[in-house]
């Protein structure tokens, strides 16, 4: 859009043009910036794990297939995915479940001591992980527990519940007592009410807490490394094999992650869509 | 999952001495009343007079610290709300944001185990008019169409008495009126005795057979719109309903049918079956369509000074300053076109002596006028 002024302007320099161009173009050209800069090690990730690397993935050798076509093929990364994965998703339903039934108690009763949890629910968040990490190690040996899954699984447990009751609370502190006032009225007993209006409403927190509980999980390194002991977990063997090389598999494995994330955004949003546009 | 445990009990409603203390106030304070089976009675006042709080006792929402309520002869008191054949159309509607409009109005019946719920969704959606939007969610309709479902969903149950708590209040006033004559014509319909919440004079006038006018937690009176427009008892009544000239008073003598009272020296007459208070001082009322101006009426006050004049189309609203310099409101129907008096103007003042009444003369002359009638 030029703007008209009363004289003819000269003609524009080549300069002129160009630094208009840029002064039009600006926040696009930043925005574009910041996306390479968030991007860059995920399409790193990705396009290495085409490399047809051998034993070390650090330098580009040739395009290959045979990675995606054989994701286990390195030793040991399938079972520590498998691992991840099972320590995942026990871990996520009890800290959903656990958290949830927290979140709805400090939000619905009032009781001694009610504000003290609440501050205190935020303190496992709050501790860096190198301390939780250590001092958990030392309770497991203390009560001469060996380290393994149900000490990992318990470890997870504790670091994912404060998470999922932040967020369950939150969705709970936004529903109008009126609708489930409304319930009652209409002849649903508590659980009724709970079951078909309680429950439903608050339910997208619930899902949110498990997807963030999974990332939290699946991802977490340094509390898992104090007390897995000779489990392998995926971050794990990661970290491990980074000192003799990572093997392309692990970058397959990472990309299929950053997949199907996407896809599950992406499906949200398309049926949270369709759903309102009906 | 049905609840066979609705009760079925039918007849009046019965409100007992009923009390509800908060921590630190009385928000009912000894509350009795019957609402007749059928009836659509109005709860009037302004805002923290207790109403709310009545109307969720009745529905169950909240506990009475003393009293007793029942509908006949059941006592429900302590009732579960879902126990209770009362239904309640909620002030911002409370419509299940989740469920679909077809989902919401079956809700109740759903829960109290009725297997076919198509035919009466359908029969009441019919009733309010919005069949077509079944399948929608709550947040794809109007407020006038949120208020209508509300509504349906309530009545669907056909519970013996039906709560409406401040139902119209976030409507707007063109569509407000229209919803008072359409909830009036499904209350005739339905034929279920329905409670109406509300702080807007008009909007009670307008719907209920009867009026309840509640202030600080007590009655002040009941009765019938015309009832409480031509006979208040007290002067909150007088000035919360419609506006009232109030004027301070001594009763001279009663005699016959006609008492005689003194105001400011002039003596004027007012009728004994008129009158609230048995003492000596009493408040003289005159609503401002009964003052004349310049006419010979038999109780004439002298002459008054015009200060403000304010045309409102059909009428005309006049300020005029009394001998003993107190402004009296007055309307003038313009039905012999525009008025000509003016600001600055002396005229006379006159009513006829049956159209007044006299309160206790012990109470506030503004009781009431001055509440917000417009606040929640």
């Amino acid at each position: 859009m030029k703007t008209n002024t009363l004289a003819p302007a000269p003609m524009p320099t080549l300069s002129h043009r160009a630094s208009r161009w840029f002064a039009r173009n600006l926040i696009r050209i930043y925005a574009a910036l910041a996306f390479i800069y968030l991007f860059i090690p995920v399409a790193y990730t990705f396009a290495f794990s085409f490399n047809d690397a051998g034993k070390s993935n650090l330098v580009w050798k040739g395009f290959t297939l045979d990675n995606w076509k054989n994701p286990c093929g390195a030793p040991e990364v399938c079972s520590a995915l498998g691992n991840s994965l099972k320590i995942g998703l026990i871990s996520t339903i009890l800290a959903t479940i656990l958290g949830t039934m927290i979140a709805f108690a400090l939000s619905r009763y009032r009781f001694k001591g009610r504000s003290a949890i609440n501050l205190l629910i935020f303190l496992p968040m709050a501790t860096p992980e190198v301390v939780l990490g250590a001092s958990l190690l030392a309770m497991f040996l203390n009560f001469r527990t060996n380290p393994g899954m149900t000490t990992i699984i318990i470890a997870h447990v504790m670091f994912c519940i404060s998470f999922v009751v932040v967020t369950v609370k939150a969705r709970i502190a936004s529903l109008d007592p009126r609708l489930e006032q409304a319930a009652m009225d209409l002849y649903a007993n508590e659980r009724e009410t709970f079951r078909y209006i309680t429950l439903p409403l608050v339910m997208p927190g619930i899902a949110g807490a498990a997807l963030l509980s999974f990332s939290l999980s699946f991802d977490d390194f340094i509390i898992t490394n104090f007390n897995s002991g000779t489990v392998a977990t995926f971050p794990k063997f990661v970290y491990v094999s980074a000192a003799r090389g990572i093997p392309a598999q692990a970058n397959v494995i990472g990309s299929s992650m950053f997949f199907i994330a996407l896809f599950i955004v992406v499906a949200g949003q398309i049926i949270s869509r369709r759903r309102k546009a009906r | 999952m049905s609840n066979p445990k609705v009760s079925d009990s039918k007849g009046d409603l019965h409100l007992n001495q009923l009390t509800k203390r908060f921590a630190d106030f009385i928000a009912v304070d000894d509350l009795s009343l019957t609402v007749p089976r059928g009836s659509f009675f109005a709860l009037l006042g302004p805002s923290g007079c207790g109403k709310t709080t009545t109307l969720r006792m009745i529905a169950g929402l909240e506990e009475p610290t003393q009293g007793m309520i029942s509908i006949g002869d059941t006592d429900i008191t302590t009732a579960k709300p879902y126990r209770r054949p009362v239904n309640t159309v909620f002030q911002n509607y409370a419509l299940f944001p989740h469920l679909t409009i077809f989902e919401n109005i079956a809700f109740g019946l759903r829960r109290r185990g009725v297997k076919d719920v198509k035919k009466d969704v359908d029969n009441v959606l019919e009733l309010v008019e919005l069949g077509h939007l079944a399948e929608r969610k709550p947040n794809q309709l109007s407020g006038g169409q949120q208020q209508r479902i509300a509504v349906a969903r309530a009545i669907v149950n056909k519970p013996e008495v039906l709560l409406l708590d401040e139902p119209l209040g976030a409507l707007d006033l063109k569509l407000r009126r229209q919803m008072q004559i359409e909830l009036k014509r499904i209350q005739m319909e339905v034929g279920i005795t329905f409670i109406h919440v509300t702080h807007d004079q008009e909007e009670a006038m307008t719907m209920a057979d009867t009026i309840a006018v509640m202030n600080q937690g007590k009655i002040e009176q009941m009765g019938s719109p015309a009832e409480l427009y031509e006979s208040p008892k007290t002067a909150f009544v007088a000035n919360f309903l419609g506006q009232s000239n109030l004027i301070k008073g001594k009763v001279n003598s009663r005699s016959g049918a006609n008492a005689s009272v003194n105001i400011h020296g002039i003596d004027i007459e007012v009728p004994i079956t008129r009158m609230a208070s048995h003492g000596d001082s009493v408040l003289i009322g005159v609503r401002p369509e009964k003052l004349n101006i310049n006419a010979n009426s038999k109780n004439s006050i002298g002459n008054g000074t015009v200060t403000d004049a304010s045309f409102v189309g059909v009428s005309t609203q006049y300020l005029v300053k009394t001998s003993w310099d107190e402004e009296l409101v007055v309307f003038e129907q313009n039905d012999a076109g525009a008025p000509d008096i003016k600001v600055g103007d002396t005229v006379s003042l006159s009513w006829e002596p049956a159209h007044t009444f006299a309160l206790d003369g012990d109470q506030d002359l503004a009781a009431g006028a001055d509440v917000d009638h417009e606040a929640d």
